[in-house]
C-alpha cells in the first residue's frame, strides 16, 4: 500500500466526515421545522423563559456563528443534552453503544460465515436443485422486513414454546454470578441476533454465489482442475479468494443495512441498544439523542467503508499495483 | 405473482369494503381467531383483519410507487447529466451521490420522517429522496459508454443539441435499464415504508400494512397469541416485495448489459 494512496484516502475520509457533520447541522438546526427553533417559537412560554431558551441553544447568534459553535462542540465531543434523560447525549449513547456492538457484531460474524458458506454451496453446485432452493430461500428471506422476521421468531420461540426469552438484555430480578450473567445475556442475545442474521445472510449468500459463479469459469479455475485438485480445495482456496473483493465491498455497504435492521430488531426485542434509543427518542421527540445516534451511525458506516477500501489493497494484488 | 398481488389490492377492497368506523362492541369481538365471519380474525378494536389488510395494501403500494417515482426521476436525471457531460459536473454529482450512498438509509429516513411529520406524502417524499443514488450510479455508467457510440457521435456531427441527443437517443437506450431498476427500487421502498410505519412513523389515518403491524405489536396482540393479526399484513409485505424484486431481477438479467453474458 503506497503512502500516497493512504494519504488520499485519509483526506477523503476527513472531508466525508466533515460533510456528514455539516449535513447533520443542516438537518437538525437550519431546516424549517428544526426542533429547537420550534421549541423556542412555541407560544406557551413567557418572554423570559423564551429568551433563556434561545440563549441556552445559542439561537441568538447568527447562523454562521451557530455553525462554528456546533463544530467546536463536536470537536470537544459535546453532542448536546438529552431532553428526556436529563444527561449529556454522550452519556446516554455510552450506555447503549456496547449492547448494539454486541448484537450487531455477533450477527455480522454469523451472517458472513453462514452467508458465504451458503453461497459457496450454491455456486459449487450451480444450476442444481440445491442451488435453486438456496437462491429462492435467500430471495424470500431478503424480502422479509427485519421486524416481521423478529415477530415470527417471537411467536415460535416465545409465545408458543417458551424456549427462549423474547425481550430485554437480562432476566429482571435474576441474581447470579458473573458466569450466570453471561449465560443470561447470551440467551437473550440469540433471537435478536438470529433475526438480523436471517435477513442479511440471505443477502450475502446471493452476492457470494453470483461472484463465485463468475469466478468459476475463469481460466485459472480450469488450470486448477487440470492439476487434479480436489473440488473442495478448488472452491474454498482458489475461487473464494478471488471472489473475496465483492464480499468485502458488500460487508462495508451492508453495515448500513445491518444498522437499519438493528433499529427494527432492537425495537421488537426491547434490546437496550442504540436502535431502541432511536426508536424511543423518536417517540419521545428527544431530538439531541436522535441527532447523536444518527451521527454515530453515519460515522460507523463511513469508517467501515474506509477500512474496506484499505482491505482491498491487502487482498487484491491487482489493485495494489495500480 | 405480481399480477395476483395487484389484483387482490385493486379489486379486493371493492368486494370487501373496510369500514374504519366500525368497531367491535363487545369484549368477545376483539382479537377473535379466524372464523367464517372474519376470515383472518379481528384486531384489538374488533375490526376485521382481512378487510383492513386489503385496504392497507393500497397504501403500501401507493407510498412505494410515489417514492419510487421520485427516486427514479432523480436518479435517472442525475445519472444522465453526470454521464453525458462527464468532466467537472460528473465529478461533483458523483461525489454527492457517493455521500448519499454511504449515509445509512433507514436511520436517515427515520430522522427525516421524525422531523417533517407523518403523512403518506412525507413518507413517500422522504423514501424517494433517499433511494436514488444506486439508480444514478447505474444509469451514469451506461450513459458513459453510450455517449461514445458512433450513433451519438454521428447525430452530434449533424448538429443536434445536447438536450435533443439526451432525449431522443440516450434516454430510449437506457429506458430498459431504468425499468429494471424501478422494480428493485420499488421493493426497497415498500420495505422502507413498512419499517417506518412499524416504528410508528407512518400516517396514523391511512393504515398501511406496516401500521397494522405497529398496532398489533403495541396492543399486545403478540402475547395474546393473535398470530392472524401479525401474519396477514406481514405475509402481504413479503409477497409484494418478493414479487417486485423477482420482476426486477429477471428484467435486470435480460436487460443489463453487464449481466447479460452470464449463464
Amino acid at each position: 500500500m503506497s503512502a500516497r494512496y493512504l494519504t488520499r484516502k485519509l483526506a477523503t475520509l476527513v472531508v466525508t466526515l466533515y460533510v456528514t457533520v455539516s449535513f447533520n447541522f443542516l438537518l437538525f438546526h437550519v431546516l424549517p421545522g428544526s426542533p429547537i427553533q420550534l421549541l423556542a417559537r412555541s407560544g406557551h412560554y413567557d418572554p423570559a423563559a423564551r429568551a433563556q431558551l434561545i440563549k441556552l441553544f445559542g439561537l441568538n447568534h447568527p447562523l454562521l456563528a451557530q455553525y462554528f459553535i456546533y463544530l467546536r462542540n463536536m470537536v470537544h465531543g459535546d453532542l448536546g443534552f438529552s431532553y428526556v434523560y436529563r444527561k449529556p447525549v454522550t452519556t446516554v449513547l455510552g450506555g447503549a453503544i456496547g449492547n448494539t456492538l454486541l448484537l450487531v457484531g455477533t450477527a455480522t460474524l454469523v451472517t458472513i460465515l453462514v452467508g458465504v458458506w451458503l453461497g459457496v454451496m450454491a455456486a459449487s453446485r450451480a444450476h442444481s436443485l440445491t442451488d435453486a432452493s438456496i437462491t429462492v430461500t435467500s430471495l424470500a428471506l431478503w424480502s422479509m422486513p427485519d421486524f416481521f422476521t423478529g415477530m415470527i421468531l417471537i411467536f415460535i420461540c416465545g409465545v408458543w414454546t417458551h424456549v427462549l426469552p423474547i425481550s430485554g438484555l437480562v432476566t429482571p430480578g435474576l441474581v447470579t454470578g458473573t458466569w450466570g450473567h453471561i449465560v443470561d445475556v447470551g440467551r437473550h442475545l440469540i433471537l435478536p441476533a438470529l433475526t438480523l442474521t436471517f435477513v442479511n445472510a440471505a443477502e450475502f449468500s446471493l452476492i457470494s454465489r453470483n461472484t463465485l459463479v463468475d469466478v468459476m469459469v475463469e481460466d485459472y479455475m480450469l488450470t486448477a482442475r487440470a492439476k487434479g485438485l480436489q473440488r473442495r480445495t478448488i472452491v474454498w482456496r482458489h475461487a473464494l479468494r478471488n471472489a473475496m473483493l465483492p464480499i468485502v465491498t458488500a460487508t462495508a455497504l451492508y453495515v448500513g443495512m445491518i444498522l437499519g435492521g438493528a433499529i427494527q430488531v432492537e425495537t421488537v426485542f426491547s434490546w437496550p441498544g442504540m436502535g431502541l434509543l432511536i426508536y424511543n427518542s423518536v417517540v419521545q421527540r428527544d431530538y439531541p439523542v436522535l441527532e447523536g445516534c444518527f451521527l454515530l451511525f453515519a460515522i460507523a458506516v463511513i469508517a467501515t467503508n474506509f477500512i474496506s477500501d484499505l482491505l482491498y489493497q491487502v487482498l487484491d494484488p491487482r489493485v495494489r499495483r495500480t | 405473482m405480481l399480477a395476483i398481488v395487484l389484483v387482490v389490492i385493486m379489486i379486493g377492497p371493492i368486494i370487501f369494503p373496510f369500514d374504519s368506523q366500525s368497531f367491535g362492541t363487545s369484549a368477545a369481538s376483539i382479537l377473535q381467531a379466524p372464523s367464517r365471519a372474519h376470515w383472518m380474525g379481528t384486531t384489538e378494536l374488533g375490526q376485521d383483519v382481512f378487510r383492513q389488510f386489503l385496504v392497507g395494501g393500497r397504501i403500501s403500494l401507493y407510498v412505494g410507487l410515489s417514492a419510487t417515482l421520485i427516486a427514479i426521476v432523480l436518479g435517472a436525471g442525475l445519472g444522465l447529466i453526470s454521464g453525458y457531460y462527464a468532466g467537472w459536473r460528473d465529478t461533483v454529482l458523483m461525489r454527492i451521490t457517493d455521500f448519499f450512498l454511504v449515509l445509512p438509509t433507514l436511520p436517515l429516513i427515520i430522522v427525516l420522517a421524525a422531523l417533517f411529520g407523518q403523512s403518506i406524502f412525507v413518507t413517500s417524499l422522504v423514501i424517494g429522496l433517499t433511494s436514488w443514488p444506486q439508480t444514478a450510479r447505474i444509469i451514469r455508467s451506461q450513459v458513459l459508454s453510450l455517449r461514445e457510440r458512433p450513433l451519438v457521435q454521428r447525430v452530434r456531427s449533424l448538429g443536434a443539441g445536447d438536450l435533443r441527443i439526451m432525449r431522443k437517443h440516450i434516454l430510449p437506450n437506457v429506458a430498459p435499464l431504468i425499468f429494471a431498476n424501478l422494480a428493485l427500487v420499488l421493493s426497497g421502498a415498500v420495505l422502507a415504508q413498512a419499517a417506518l410505519a412499524f416504528l410508528g412513523l407512518g400516517d396514523p389515518v391511512q393504515v398501511s400494512w406496516g401500521t397494522t403491524l405497529h398496532n398489533a405489536f403495541n396492543s399486545g396482540a403478540m402475547s395474546q397469541g393473535a398470530w392472524w393479526y401479525v401474519m396477514t399484513p406481514g405475509v402481504g409485505i413479503v409477497v409484494m416485495v418478493l414479487a417486485f424484486s423477482l420482476v426486477g431481477h429477471s428484467l435486470d438479467r435480460v436487460l443489463n448489459p453487464l449481466l447479460r453474458g452470464e449463464e
